[in-house]
């Protein structure tokens, strides 16, 4: 859990890097998730404060980005890119196994707080995929085998 | 020894870091003095990674690189077994047209000594020298067009927000690029940031802003990583600041980083985005040009469209201008995508057919098994039967056969594609990603999604409901998002009915 005097503390060190930033509720959402994986709710009223806005502004900026997380991930987050230039090289195939193989659905963690499976629409590697990012690492032409790889060594 | 490897997004996810890793190792090992300069990618996805050495009768290009190849490019090069030859003088190469990519791949992104000596800074030296309205009338006579996607005249825009009155204006780049099968804008900024930069400053210069922002998408972390220390370096070199080059003309530039949202690509749900809201669509009017960011007179263009300008001040609008085909002027970098032999991004004048991209450029499926269909445009783009190949490449062109060229992105699929599910895929995604603005849009595709999985268990009475609903679709919604999901599905049960066909296996 987090104590919120340590949050407190580093979420006034964010707003005032950006205090004097034009819009700058997302370059502050994304410190705070840089920070602590997750923007904890605890931390909206704070910001909505600082920036002059309601807590329900805040809060509905912050739910309208899929990057912005409301609890923390796993350990580790792995994307798989579900767009189409993907698709057209087995990416749904790829991402069933993972499915399967993890026993998680989209947006689910594990149960031992090992790994989050995200869906992610294309991260420009459509000349080289199936495409994913393990995190924030690239990986191109992903297939089962690197699949089972890549949960052996996170497991 | 001069080594070249790219830090490119693509060459990094096929191993590059890796192989750079290993060829510093054996280069210490044994004693060899190393310089190995991390470049953009010469586009050739199919070969990354791949490594260039200097030789003095040129770069001669080496891949793609595994770990095991790596001792060897310090051995006898022709001898090695990835030899591709001299970089130049490859097919991929060879019959392109390099204009907004000249230097990417050839130069180190992040070296203003190297920018120079390959031609940058010359187009913004030229501009500096010109008033307002001829740094215009330039661009407008270049024939540019956004390549963004909507194909709006770069000039005319410039001049709307030229002409406006205001106390601040503002040139935001759009570097959104959420459409799949597009990497263009991330390969330019990852291989050559310094001429967005200097794209953004002459429209700076053009229309009287002072201030740029680049709102580049979270899932590019190598791209935001270069931009932000290229402008780091164009502020320490003068060529951004209060000063620009000692001209007393004030531009800066500032990054930003999208939060996963498609819908923020579109230019005004950006300009939200960048205020620190929701990136909900804005109707227009007013129009960004008049009042964009903060209220304020504001050109938005697309990165490729403002990493094109430097090239057109360079060599002059008309050298730029006689490159194309009817109202579709220069060059167009294609990307291609997919289930392809050869993949990665291809720029050439507008006007190749489809075909020929597709059979020759792209040589092809991956697969080896027969092109079935080819999306061109991203996620909003109509599947093309190959009954259409002979397409030129052209915006009208496109237009004309129901689809779009959109940011010129193009994803290759083989026969065992079946485009129910391809259609079912862009009514899902358009709910996925649909601001909820306007009902057509957000109830509209997930109705659209129910629509097709009726369809797929038999139901052919829920094919004109399909159609009606696409109509729907079309008219009713204030942005391409909704506007145009309806021409991926309408294309894919136009053109492979088959598919959609109740009687059709259940097996495959
Ligand atoms: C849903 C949607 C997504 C879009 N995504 C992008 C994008 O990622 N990049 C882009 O440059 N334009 C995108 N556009 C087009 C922009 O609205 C706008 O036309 C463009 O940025 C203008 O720049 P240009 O004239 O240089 O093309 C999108 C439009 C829509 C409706
Ligand atoms: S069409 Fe969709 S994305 Fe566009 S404004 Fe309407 S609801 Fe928003
Ligand atoms: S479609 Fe998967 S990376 Fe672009």
């Amino acid at each position: 859990m987090l104590d919120s005097a340590t949050l407190s503390a580093r979420l006034e060190e964010i707003l005032y890097a950006h205090k004097d930033m034009e819009g700058s509720l997302l370059p502050i959402l994304h410190a705070v998730q840089a920070d602590f994986g997750y923007v904890p709710p605890e931390a909206l009223p704070i910001i909505a404060k600082d920036l002059n806005i309601t807590r329900a502004e805040a809060h509905g900026v912050m739910s309208f980005y899929h990057d912005f997380r409301e609890k923390p991930a796993g350990r580790h987050v792995l994307k798989l890119c579900r767009a189409e230039a993907c698709q057209a090289m087995g990416g749904d195939r790829v991402a069933a196994h993972a499915q399967k193989a993890l026993g998680l659905d989209w947006h689910e963690t594990s149960a031992d707080g090992a790994v989050t499976l995200d869906p992610i629409f294309c991260l420009g590697l459509c000349a080289c995929g199936p495409a994913a990012m393990l995190d924030g690492k690239l990986i191109g032409r992903l297939d089962e085998a690197r699949i089972d790889a890549i949960i052996g060594d996170i497991k | 020894m001069k080594l070249y490897l790219p830090l490119d997004s693509a060459a990094v996810a096929l191993g590059a870091d890796e192989i750079a890793q290993a060829i510093h190792l054996h280069a210490k090992s044994k004693g060899i003095e190393l310089e190995l300069v991390r470049n953009g990618s010469r586009g050739m996805v199919f070969l990354e990674p791949m490594a260039e050495v200097e030789t003095p009768a040129g770069r001669m290009a080496f891949g793609p690189l595994t770990l095991a190849d790596v001792p060897a490019l310090f051995g006898d090069l022709a001898a090695h077994p990835k030899a591709l030859g001299l970089t130049d003088d490859l097919p991929w190469m060879r019959a392109q047209t390099r204009l907004t990519f000249a230097r990417v791949g050839v130069i180190d992104p992040l070296s203003m000594a190297d920018y120079r000596a390959q031609g940058g800074l010359t187009g913004l030296t030229r501009a500096l020298a010109m008033a307002k309205a001829e740094i215009v009338a330039e661009v407008t006579n270049s024939g540019l067009r956004g390549r963004g996607g909507a194909g709006f005249p770069t000039g005319i825009k410039w001049k709307t927000v030229s002409d406006a009155q205001a106390d601040r204006k503002y040139i935001v780049c759009n570097a959104d690029e959420g459409d799949s099968a597009t990497f263009a804008d991330r390969m330019l900024m990852e291989g050559d940031p310094l001429t967005l930069i200097e794209g953004m400053i002459i429209a700076g210069l053009a229309t009287g802003a002072t201030k740029g922002f680049v709102y580049i998408r979270s899932e590019y972390p190598i791209a935001i990583d270069v931009m932000q220390k290229a402008v780091v370096l164009a502020q320490a070199e003068g060529v951004l600041g209060a000063s620009v080059m000692g001209s007393g003309h004030a531009f800066d530039i500032e990054i930003r980083v999208g939060a996963g949202a498609y819908v923020c690509g579109e230019e005004t749900s950006l300009l939200n985005s960048l205020e620190g809201k929701r990136g909900v669509v804005r109707a227009k009017p007013p129009l960004p040009a008049l009042e964009g960011f903060m209220g304020k007179p504001t050109v938005v263009n697309n990165v490729i469209s403002l990493a094109s300008v430097p090239v057109i001040f360079e060599k002059g609008a008309e050298h730029y201008k006689n490159f194309g085909l009817g109202r579709s002027r220069g060059t167009i970098p294609l990307q291609i995508a997919g289930n392809v032999k050869f993949g990665g991004l291809y720029e050439i004048a507008f006007g190749l057919s489809l075909g020929e991209i597709v059979d020759t450029i792209a040589g092809g499926t991956a697969s080896g098994r027969p092109v079935k269909a080819v999306q061109v445009g991203g996620p909003l783009g109509a599947y093309f039967p190959r009954a259409l190949f002979d397409t030129p490449f052209g915006y009208e062109e496109f237009a004309g056969k129901e689809g779009l060229i959109g940011h010129a992105g193009l994803t290759v699929f083989d026969d065992t594609a079946d485009m129910l599910s391809q259609a079912r895929f862009a009514m899902e995604f358009c709910a996925i990603e649909s601001c909820g603005k306007c009902t057509p849009c957000r109830i509209g595709a997930v109705r659209g999604t129910e629509t097709i999985d009726r369809i797929a268990k038999g139901d052919a009475a829920a094919i004109p409901l399909l159609t009606d609903l696409c109509n729907t679709m079309k008219s009713g919604s204030l942005c391409a998002l909704g506007g145009f999901t309806p021409y991926p599905v309408l294309s894919a049960l136009t053109h492979f009915p088959d598919d959609f066909n109740a009687m059709k296996e259940a097996a495959e």
